[in-house]
């Protein structure tokens, strides 16, 4: 199993949610973030004061997969998030070693 | 500028040789006047709550939006009391007033109306009752000492602020209003400064006390380093926008009449709001080439104020240029003069509304002129230039000295300042113990 954590822009929501869906992944976590990467930030003016916003707002979305499911899963996320400006985000993925749903015991796969 | 005329005009009968009777000027009430006055009293008054409040408060950081609308209704409440026992008194007694003759009354009211003695419902003030003039002037005795907690905003304790402002309202404001204001005899009125609404009683006087309590008072913590960042800008616009509203009960209220001269007001107050707001933004779209939100607001106040002394006598064309002037002037020493100089008036009571003020007070000289399209009386534009300028030296010194020493005082005694911890929790929890968003 995979744990795919991705960055992405946050009015990318509902496409990725549904790219997600189509690969048959049933369930995600989202999280209101705020980060800096390449995209640096950008500069606010308030009567001749000026700032810098260094932190961007973005979308943390976690997810977890199958192996076999996990090269859908890389390529709805992508195809979905992706505008081709700086600021699309990125995609993390690691091992997950354990997953047990609360409800029913279930384990690994069944509890996916 | 206004005056008491109407009880002038009874004492020099007697020595006219015709029967007093058929002569007396027996003032009488109007009920197109006095209906104007009511609701002028309460747009004036609707211009600090919740105008100023809003103003202000989209303005200042989160953690201390309740404090800025707290002074505002506090000292809406404070003041009220005060004009009622004897501020009142002190602005607009006419006890030991004789025009051409400068005494201890052509600073300072009497006491006679303390409490406001004599008041009934029929006791006229030209052809309105006296209570709609008393409630009128007291809403601007309001909003002139809110207009300075802009300039100590996030950083001042609520019991120092209760204290400066009621103090500053006794020391300056009622001196500076009776002075321009309170007809012969008095000392700014008699030297023949022009100030229809209150440029130099309101808005330079309240802008010059800004910029002092801010010296005294100090720098926010970490100021310019951190960022304070206005919080809700969209508070700060339905502000500036109930300001612009308002200020029709300001200019066009202080004719006291529902006349021409009210009109005429309520005009070039359009006129000079719309060009300051003009020209700020055309200033700051040629320079960081964006027109901002913040900016257009501030631009309108400053035309706002630029146009108060002068709504009385100036024409069009003199309120364009006066406008024009203000909002373009203003956005330099909003933006660029505090930063220069390094002093942390939070949000520019020195740099629009004593700039915007001065501009205006000094522009209402030649713009009174009928030949520059004014409808004064003025014959010299550049003599009347001169003796605004006096009065708009004067009131600066009045205001600056007093209020340096009103400020001292506060803070040798019962200090002006909350802690750094206070500062850093920000004054809604750390002096009301309550908070603007509970968002959870």
């Amino acid at each position: 199993m995979k744990w795919i954590t991705a960055i992405i822009k946050p009015f990318t929501l509902d496409d990725v949610r549904e790219a997600l869906a189509e690969a048959g992944v049933q369930g995600m976590t989202v999280t209101e973030v705020k980060g800096f990467g390449r995209q640096h930030g950008h500069t606010e003016l308030y009567r001749g004061a000026e700032y810098v916003v260094d932190f961007l707002p973005k979308l943390k979305i976690e997810v977890a997969v199958a192996n076999d499911r996990l090269d859908h899963a890389i390529e709805a996320i992508s195809n979905a998030a992706r505008t081709g400006k700086i600021g699309d985000g990125k995609i993390f993925v690691s091992e997950l070693e354990q997953v047990i749903r609360i409800r029913t015991q279930e384990v690994d796969a069944d509890a996916l | 500028m206004r005056s008491r005329h109407m009880l002038i005009a009874s004492t020099s009968l007697a020595i006219l040789p015709f029967s007093a009777a058929a002569q007396t000027t027996v003032a009488v009430l109007d009920h197109g006047d006095t209906a104007w006055m009511i609701v002028a009293s309460m747009l004036v008054l609707m211009m600090t709550i919740p105008g100023a409040a809003l103003f202000y408060g989209g303005m200042v950081r989160a953690k201390n939006l309740l404090s800025v609308m707290m002074q505002c209704f506090a000292i809406t409440a404070l003041v009220t009391v005060l004009w009622m026992l004897y501020g009142y008194s002190l602005a607009f007694s006419t006890e030991g007033m004789h025009a051409g003759v400068t005494n201890w009354h052509s600073f300072i009211g009497g006491l006679d109306r303390a409490m406001l003695a004599g008041l009934k419902p029929d006791t006229l003030y030209q052809t309105v009752p006296e209570s709609v003039f008393v409630m009128f002037q007291l809403t601007f005795a309001i909003i002139t000492p809110a207009l300075i907690i802009g300039a100590y905003a996030e950083r001042m304790k609520f019991s120092a602020m209760l204290w400066f402002s009621g103090l500053w309202l006794t020391f300056v404001y009622l001196p500076v209003a009776h002075m321009v204001w309170s007809g012969p005899g008095s000392l700014l009125g008699d030297l023949g400064v022009l100030d229809f609404a209150g440029g130099t009683v309101v808005h330079i006087n309240a802008g010059i006390a800004g910029l002092v309590a801010c010296l005294v008072i100090g720098k926010r913590r970490g100021w310019p380093q951190t960022h304070m960042p206005p919080h809700n800008l969209g508070y700060t616009v339905i502000g500036a926008s109930l300001l612009w509203l308002g200020w029709f009960g300001f200019n066009a209220g202080s004719a006291v009449a529902a006349n021409g001269s009210a009109g005429m007001a309520m005009l070039v107050t359009q006129i000079a709001t719309a060009a300051a707001a003009i020209g700020w933004v055309a200033v700051e779209w040629a320079i960081h080439r964006r027109a901002s939100v913040l900016g257009i607001a501030s631009g309108a106040v400053a035309g706002l104020v630029a146009i108060t002394p002068a709504a009385g006598t100036a024409g069009p064309a003199g309120a364009l240029l006066i406008g024009f002037v203000a909002g373009t002037v203003c956005f330099f020493t909003a933006t660029r003069l505090k930063h220069k100089l390094g002093y942390d008036d939070s949000l520019d009571v020195f740099g629009v509304h004593a700039i915007a003020g001065i501009i205006g007070a000094l522009l209402t000289g030649p713009f009174a002129a009928p030949k520059l399209g004014g409808f004064g009386t003025v014959t010299s534009p550049l003599l009347q230039l001169w003796i605004q300028a006096k009065g708009v030296g004067f009131t600066i010194v009045w205001s600056a000295v007093l209020s340096w020493g009103i400020l001292k005082l506060l803070d040798l005694t019962i200090g002006l300042r909350v802690d750094a911890e206070q500062e850093q929790m920000g004054l809604d929890i750390a002096e009301h113990e309550e908070r603007a968003y509970n968002l959870t």
